[in-house]
């Protein structure tokens, strides 16, 4: 037994192989000897790692607060548990409709208007001949994706203002009235939608972009030799070339159906327009960081993070399924 | 092949509708550089709807006046500079390492990172982290505690892993070590991930208003973004000019809101046509190999 550890001067992978099951103390010597040859990668990957468990690992830790009576004084260990409580609360309060509601539909306008039009203009901009021109082009529609979402808040307050913002000085002098957008409920969700159209259409369209280059040239060749107009082409060379990109991106967007970016509706929303802008991550955030409830805050995020993986493990069996294309 | 008449048609068409759409995407921009520049009486009244009326520089005197924006201004810097430069530091290490097939337990350690993409704690747990560990309020807990990003590590690795082993093979043959490998040789020929990546961390520093929001109570360190929000959204101006409606006034809550505004992107609007054909090349090679 003892001489078992001998050959181990040969190459790692032909002595991996050798290695008979379950000898451990022949893999900790390999793993040694491996170590101490390449310590310079793990001396590389250990600050990495400290760091993903100390900022991303270690607050899962916390999340079991959703489950107590969370005290700062006694901390996450000596806070006394309540079980499904915080769940119970939320899963019958009257909000829970509400957000869960809003966070669905917001997400939904998102699927049906900002995600089709991405793919609009990615053909489209595949379809310029001119360099320069399809240049400029992109240019222009990326820029929004890389403004802040305060700026972008602010352009959309001060242009929708009631007394002197451009839209109402137009509205009025079409000889209409003037609307409070930003405080009416009923504009919220178009608003919202349209100020994403505008800023992120132009760069989410890159990944479809890339798609489309990497069709094949001779398909279109092919397709105008068979007397295909540029529609047909675009039916049934285009799309489907790009289906795969497709179903991956739709399955992605379906995973973050619950996770709309709050970010931009807290900037947004006011009190008068929380019955259509309130989503369940505000909700989160308005109860955990405002109103201190960090437990039931807790317990409403882990709601909606758990629904978000339901959902994109669905998606993504669906699509497998169906189109063979997925995630993983 | 020749052009059919029903191509040409359609390419008029395509370039018509494209050249409004870029057109959609720059004209808030323009308007509020034009209303920035504009007598407040013009802007209020509608008079100012692409090109400046009434010109003046007042707001923009009032807003480089306010040693609040400065103060704001450099904080964003330092956070901007620090942030990325920390960012980079652990995401070149971390994607270096993963690019690695020798290194044990490469795949656990991949699947631990890419896990963070799907499973986040939240913001609640995050937060009590944060304060367990004392990094309320500090500059360190801005700039280390969003420091990494799952996607961004795959985006570098996935670069490191197109070069070819032979490049590594002749370095060590010459008696040099990982270090060696990565720094004189990978790093040079990854530019464009790495621009891609810097510049992705650096916007989202620059940007970021949330967490700075929640985390520094001081004002002394907020980030202009912060400060923005204080401004505009919570309408902190208003009350200040709320006799600038007459014609004469060079000044208005709304022309200073503009030339904040402009202050604030600029540096983004004047970087952006230079990187932009990095991180078009870098999204390529992330998209492409998944």
């Amino acid at each position: 037994m003892r001489n078992s550890a001998a050959p181990i001067k040969s190459s790692a992978p032909l002595n991996k192989r050798m290695r008979p099951k379950g000898d451990l103390r022949t893999y900790f010597q390999e793993l040694k000897r491996d170590i101490i040859r390449d310590r310079i990668l793990y001396y590389l990957l250990i600050p990495f790692l400290v760091w993903f468990l100390v900022f991303k690992y270690l607050p899962m830790w916390g999340i079991q607060i959703a489950f107590k009576d969370f005290s700062l004084f006694r901390g996450i260990g000596g806070s006394e548990w309540v079980g499904f409580e915080h769940i119970r609360e939320f899963i019958g309060s009257e909000y829970f409709l509400r957000v869960f509601k809003n966070t669905v539909i917001i997400s939904l306008y998102g699927l049906l208007i900002c995600f089709p039009a991405q793919i609009i203009l990615a053909i489209m901009i595949s379809e310029v001949t001119r360099e320069r021109f399809k240049k400029v082009v992109q240019t222009l529609t990326y820029l929004p994706h890389f403004i802040s979402a305060v700026v972008i808040a602010g352009i959309v307050t001060t242009f929708l203002a009631p007394d002197n913002g451009l839209i109402n000085l137009l509205l009025e002098k079409l000889g209409m009235e003037k609307i409070y957008f930003l405080t009416d409920p009923n504009y919220f969700r178009g608003i919202y939608t349209t100020m994403n159209l505008w800023k992120e259409t132009g760069f989410a369209s890159i990944v479809f972009i890339a798609a489309i280059a990497g069709i094949d040239t001779q398909l279109y060749e092919a397709a105008k030799m068979d007397g295909a107009n540029k529609f047909k082409q675009i039916m049934h060379v285009t799309l489907p070339g790009i289906l795969p990109t497709i179903v991956v991106m739709f399955i992605m967007k379906i995973g973050s159906l619950l996770s709309v970016g709050y970010e931009t509706i807290i900037l947004l929303y006011q009190p008068a327009t929380y019955e259509t802008a309130d989503v369940i991550s505000t909700y989160v955030y308005r109860s955990g960081l405002i109103d201190g409830r960090y437990d039931f805050a807790t317990a409403v995020g882990l709601f909606n993070s758990i629904v978000a993986l339901i959902l994109v493990v669905s998606a993504n069996k669906l699509s497998k399924k169906v189109t063979d294309a997925g995630l993983w | 092949m020749i052009e059919s008449r029903g191509e040409k048609i359609f390419k008029i068409i395509n370039n018509f509708l494209l050249a409004l759409m870029a057109m959609a995407a720059l004209y808030p921009f323009l308007y509020v550089l034009s209303a920035s520049v504009s007598k407040p009486y013009n802007v209020i009244t509608g008079k100012v709807l692409l090109f400046p009326k009434g010109f003046t520089f007042d707001a923009y005197k009032e807003v480089l006046g306010n040693p609040d924006i400065w103060l704001a201004y450099g904080n964003t810097i330092f956070y901007t500079l620090a942030g990325t430069a920390v960012s980079m530091i652990f995401t070149i290490c971390g994607a270096y390492a993963l690019s690695k097939k020798r290194l044990r337990g490469r795949k656990f350690f991949t699947i631990l990172v890419t896990l963070t993409l799907w499973f986040d704690a939240g913001m609640i747990p995050f937060y009590l982290t944060l304060r367990d560990l004392g990094l309320i309020n500090t500059r360190t807990g801005i700039i280390i505690a969003f420091a990494c990003n799952a996607f961004k590590v795959i985006l570098l690795r996935t670069s490191f892993e197109g070069l070819p082993d032979e490049l590594e093979e002749s370095v060590k043959v010459d008696g040099g070590n990982d270090l060696h490998v990565l720094l004189r040789v990978y790093l040079p020929l990854v530019k464009p991930g790495l621009a891609t990546v810097g510049l992705f961390y650096a916007i989202e520093r620059w940007n970021g208003y949330f967490w700075s929001m929640i985390l520094l109570t001081d004002t002394n360190k907020i980030p202009l973004q912060v400060l923005l929000k204080k401004m505009i959204v919570e309408n902190d101006l208003q009350s200040e000019f709320t006799a600038a409606l007459d014609f004469s006034s060079t000044i208005s809550a709304e022309t200073v809101t503009f030339a904040t505004i402009i202050v604030s992107i600029l540096p983004i609007v004047l970087v952006y046509p230079y990187i932009q054909k990095f991180f078009i090349k870098g999204m390529l090679v992330g998209a492409v190999k998944g």
